[in-house]
């Protein structure tokens, strides 16, 4: 019992993290219609712009540790939305009127060049950042194995809570949620409607990375281990996580998100830890083969 | 029909400064985290170096590249806007019939002319291991683009997990060799139909899918595979692999010292040398790859590669002539991972040891370089694009180091400028000549 | 004709979501006839093809093929291949889809894939160059260019598809159903991009294909002086239920046909239809 609270609190936080990241999937998908294979790479830029900022603030002498994450935060968020751009503006959009497979080909390629963009400037060792906030509370004993939840874990599931609410506000309730699902409806008619097509699209782009730069920081933040193959493994389960909650589906996102942050971390607990991520691809595979429009995503009808 | 010109608008040359300093601004945000600094590990925590020399160099190069590039787009334009034509039928009759006069000429006779440096090379570097171990590395990239050609370029497939066929068939001939004592020519049909038969148990279900759910199931089961090589101890040896796994042998006889039972060398009655039995694996691969080449293009030329390259174009339009697209596509699949299948079964004799970590995602990103940057379909592309893909790393370091770096910004590069890949001319597998006889 | 009915369609109903797209249709198409069918667009004329070919599987209803060797097939409970290479029912589509970098020729011969890819034996007899598969392959081949004489389009036998003008990718799409050797042949705006001469030809091909093919063929069509001159038969669909049947001459003068196409008000003004 002990144990299965302890899993589930570190399945919420994790959860939380492929959640943040799954968004950026969906609403790019909703938006363009395809899967922006460098997402899980802009993800780990993100996470090496928070570790060259953690070092540059620890040399400066900032050793107050929630000034410092504010900081992160602002500066990997700014970052990291311009490579956003530059991703949709370089691989993208130019491709959008072309055959079916050129758009998936350079998103492949910008996955490629990233990872190794920073193999080659970061430099291919893992970074070690010191934990922080691994202070905590202790939530119960039993026996011998105490239930912990650590200032971290509870940043992280706060601030997801907040980003999430603030998101869902911004896509439901502002002017620029409208065109974002107007562009979602029909590309063209938001376009002859005098809204800058583009703009929206780069928008999103940003926003996606944004919100991965949020999830990189906090990833960071909280396991202190950070290298330029981060970005695969989250990539594919963030999306994994974007499927089964139903692509194009934002609160599916984020439920998606939490079952695979759950069920790996109750998969490593209970079966086996060499096994766990076997674990994601069979539930993507198996989500794709029988329910491929996810828990909460809409069927799609084959235009013909 | 009437012909109508865009009037076309040439940049002045403020409007392309102010251009190039935009992506020089770009260049500069995106550089400041990645060029600008790094952390360096001074013993257990990290301290930060800053690099502006470089990024400096890399916002002006950004600065000049952009210049350039805006004036070379200029010229294209200029020139392309001459040749335009009005589109009719006419018109279009004797584009195609150009294009059948130049014929395939001259990509076939480089064909011939590059095996036959291929079958030469021995001849003049028989005592160079270097040369000999490039060129037979360079020749299984070359079967492997081959195979992967088959579902990418022409089925139109994103198969992002081909590494995980070219895995299921070396390590079936290690396990064969090593624990049932199976011989390279045995196990090389098993291998192939193995990797076959994962195919089609991966693309069956999947293959109904989008392109781009497939590409991602396909990477998602190359890593089912790799991990479960790595963690699958009892059968594959986990992290450290298999080894003394038997190199081929000749009809039964092998490339052993002198006075070993079974050794080629005594039954020729000549000299031993290691380098015999290099040269033999650089003729086995290269024979391989050959019948490799014989089979996709004669297979393209069949209905089933004809279909291939319809699913390719409009599946919509396949179901419509009452072509079966699954089983169009999963044949495609099958034939793919069964070439890659062939090619894990020389991998592993060639090495005589295998690991899981020679078969991680960016095999599969540098097998899909070579057929993208050799342009899709093209089967000279492929050769051309293994050869600078292996080639490169062997400059230097620096060329290693910056080569995924390079290739996979060329592949951005390609399909935004040629999405069919750079040859992408394609011949067509039926030509009609008006006098009667068919080609 | 032969005054018997090649399909019959009962109660067909398509929904999407809220949008009932086709509302309890009932139809029977004549064999060895044209059958045209008409209506303003969003009609549901289209979805009324996809239904028949198996890419959309009908909320409700029927549609079954009087096959002359097969017997009556049920055309709802095939996938999209098996309803042209079983029932052979082909059709040719509104917004034209050839293998574009294909030559002409080649998009032909894909059409006989099923036959051909039987001959070849899974592609064995065709790697081995069998006798029997290299005959068949020539066939195909005879067969592709005699359609491609017929509809005047040898000139561009070996031209990529996607390199051709409009119209002439309109007629390549024609031969290419032809090749699969249609019993019904669905038309989805065929003569939708072609110059008054091609429509005229297009009218003779009709009627040859009828007469001397023994070819149905169903029409979707908004250009009148094709429709009303060729279809022996005319089903007028609004809002995705048959509004009038009968001769062109019965449609012509139909109150509701009118009221349809012009509006229902009659303070309207006449809109010309830009389709």
């Amino acid at each position: 019992m002990a144990q299965a609270l302890q899993q589930l609190i570190n399945g919420l936080t994790l959860g939380s993290v492929y959640g943040l990241i799954a968004i950026g999937y969906t609403m790019v998908y909703g938006i363009i219609g395809m899967i922006n294979f460098a997402h899980g790479d802009v993800y780990m830029v993100s996470a090496f712009i928070a570790v060259t900022t953690f070092t540059l603030l620890a040399a400066l002498g900032v050793s107050s540790v929630p000034l410092a994450l504010l900081v992160v935060l602002v500066v990997a968020v700014l970052f990291t939305s311009a490579y956003g751009w530059t991703v949709e503006r370089t691989a993208y959009r130019p491709l959008r009127n072309s055959t079916r497979l050129a758009p998936l080909i350079s998103a492949i390629g910008m996955s490629i060049f990233l990872q190794n963009m920073v193999q080659v400037t970061q430099g291919a060792r893992v970074k070690p950042v010191p934990p922080m906030l691994s202070d905590g509370i202790t939530l119960f004993t039993s026996g011998s194995y105490s239930v912990r939840i650590s200032s971290a874990q509870i940043l992280i599931i706060v601030l997801t809570v907040v980003l999430m609410a603030g998101f869902t506000w911004l896509i439901t309730r502002t002017a620029f949620g409208r065109q974002q699902r107007a562009c979602e409806q029909d590309r063209l008619v938001t376009a002859f409607l005098g809204y800058n097509v583009d703009r929206i699209i780069s928008l999103t782009f940003m926003i996606g990375a944004a919100l991965a730069a949020v999830a990189g920081v906090m990833v960071t933040m909280y396991y202190g281990v950070v290298d330029f193959y981060i970005g695969f493994v989250a990539g594919i389960k963030a999306f994994t996580a974007a499927v089964l909650g139903g692509v194009g589906s934002l609160p599916g996102a984020m439920l998606g998100g939490l079952i695979i942050g759950l069920l790996e971390s109750f998969w490593a607990s209970y079966l086996s830890p060499e096994y766990k991520d076997i674990g994601t691809f069979v539930i993507l595979i198996m989500v794709l083969m029988f329910r491929p429009s996810g828990l909460l995503g809409r069927p799609e009808v084959e235009k013909v | 029909m009437t012909a109508i010109v865009h009037a076309h608008h040439t940049p002045t040359l403020s409007e392309r400064l102010k251009d190039a300093s935009a992506a020089a601004f770009i260049a500069l945000i995106l550089g400041i985290p990645m060029i600008g600094m790094t952390t360096v590990d001074q013993g257990g925590f990290l301290a930060v170096m800053t690099r502006w020399p470089q990024l400096a160099l890399f916002v002006g190069l950004t600065f000049a590249g952009r210049i350039l590039f805006s004036l070379a787009l200029e010229t294209i334009k200029r020139r392309s806007q001459g040749r335009k034509s009005g589109k009719s039928a006419a018109s279009a009759a004797e584009a195609a019939n150009a294009a059948l006069k130049r014929g395939t000429k001259p990509e076939s006779v480089i064909g011939w002319l590059a095996v036959g440096i291929a079958v030469a090379l021995p001849i003049f570097f028989s005592e160079d291991r270097y040369i000999i171990d490039i060129a037979t590395s360079v020749l299984i990239y070359i079967m492997l683009g081959w195979g992967l050609n088959v579902v990418v370029g022409l089925a139109g497939l994103l198969d992002l997990g081909y590494v995980a066929f070219y895995a299921v068939g070396a390590y079936t001939y290690a396990l064969l060799s090593t624990q049932f004592g199976w011989g390279f020519w045995e196990a090389l049909p098993v291998a192939g139909g193995l990797a076959a038969l994962f195919g089609v148990l991966l693309g069956w279900p999947t293959l109904r899918l989008r392109g781009d759910y497939l590409a991602i199931v396909t990477l998602g089961f190359g890593e089912i595979i790799r991990l479960l090589l790595v963690n699958w101890t009892e059968l594959s040896g986990g992290p450290n692999g298999i080894t003394s796994i038997p190199r081929p042998s000749v009809f039964g006889y092998a490339f052993l010292p002198p006075d070993t039972e079974g050794s080629i060398a005594d039954l020729l009655g000549i000299e031993f040398s290691p380098m015999h039995r290099l040269l033999f694996l650089y003729y086995l691969i290269l024979l391989l790859a050959l019948l490799t080449n014989l089979f996709v293009t004669a297979m393209r030329r069949l209905p089933l590669g004809r279909a291939w390259e319809a699913v390719r174009e409009d599946e919509i339009a396949c179901k419509a002539m009452g072509i079966n697209v699954t089983t169009v596509k999963l044949s495609a699949f099958a034939i793919g991972a069964m070439l890659g299948g062939f090619a894990g079964v020389f991998f592993a004799a060639r090495q005589g040891f295998i690991s899981p970590e020679s078969f991680t995602f960016s095999e599969s990103a540098i097998i899909l370089a070579i057929v993208v940057l050799g342009g899709m379909g093209s089967q000279l592309g492929v050769v051309l694009a293994a050869l600078v893909l292996v080639m490169l790393p062997e400059l230097g370091r620096d060329f290693a180091e910056y080569r995924m770096l390079l290739f996979g910004f060329a592949m951005i590069v390609i399909m935004v400028w040629r999405p069919g890949g750079i040859l992408a001319n394609r011949a067509p597998t039926l030509i009609h000549v008006p006098t009667g006889d068919k080609a | 004709m032969t005054g018997k009915t090649l399909l019959s369609v009962q109660n067909l109903t398509m929904r999407f979501g809220g949008l009932t797209a086709i509302d309890n249709l009932s139809l029977n198409v004549p064999d060895q006839a044209i059958t045209g069918i008409i209506g303003p667009n969003g009609a549901g004329k289209t979805t009324f093809f996809n239904c028949l070919t198996g890419f959309y599987k009908p909320t409700e209803g029927a549609v079954t093929l009087n096959h002359p060797t097969k017997g009556p097939i049920r055309l709802a409970d095939l996938p999209s291949h098996k309803v042209a290479q079983t029932a052979q029912v082909v059709r040719t589509f509104q917004n034209i889809r050839l293998f574009a970098q294909m030559t002409v020729l080649e998009n032909l011969v894909v059409a006989q894939h099923n036959a051909l890819q039987k001959a070849s034996m899974f592609s064995i007899a065709g790697l081995l160059r069998l006798p029997g598969y290299r005959k068949a392959a020539d066939e195909a081949i005879e067969r592709a260019l005699s359609w491609l004489k017929r509809l005047n389009l040898m000139d561009i036998v070996n031209v990529p598809a996607g390199a051709l003008p409009y119209g002439t990718q309109r007629r390549v799409e024609i031969a290419r159903a032809l090749c699969v050797n249609p019993l019904l042949l669905c038309l989805d705006e065929p003569a939708a991009g072609l110059n008054p001469k091609e429509s005229a030809e297009l009218n003779t091909l009709l009627l040859h294909l009828v007469q001397e093919e023994g070819v149905s063929i169903l029409l979707i069509e908004h250009d009148m002086s094709v429709v009303m001159n060729v279809s022996d038969h005319i089903c007028v669909l609004n809002y995705g239920r048959k509004i009038a049947e009968g001769t062109p001459a019965e449609i012509r003068v139909d109150p509701n046909v009118i009221k349809a196409y012009l509006g229902e008000d009659e303070d309207d003004q006449p809109v010309e239809k830009a389709s």
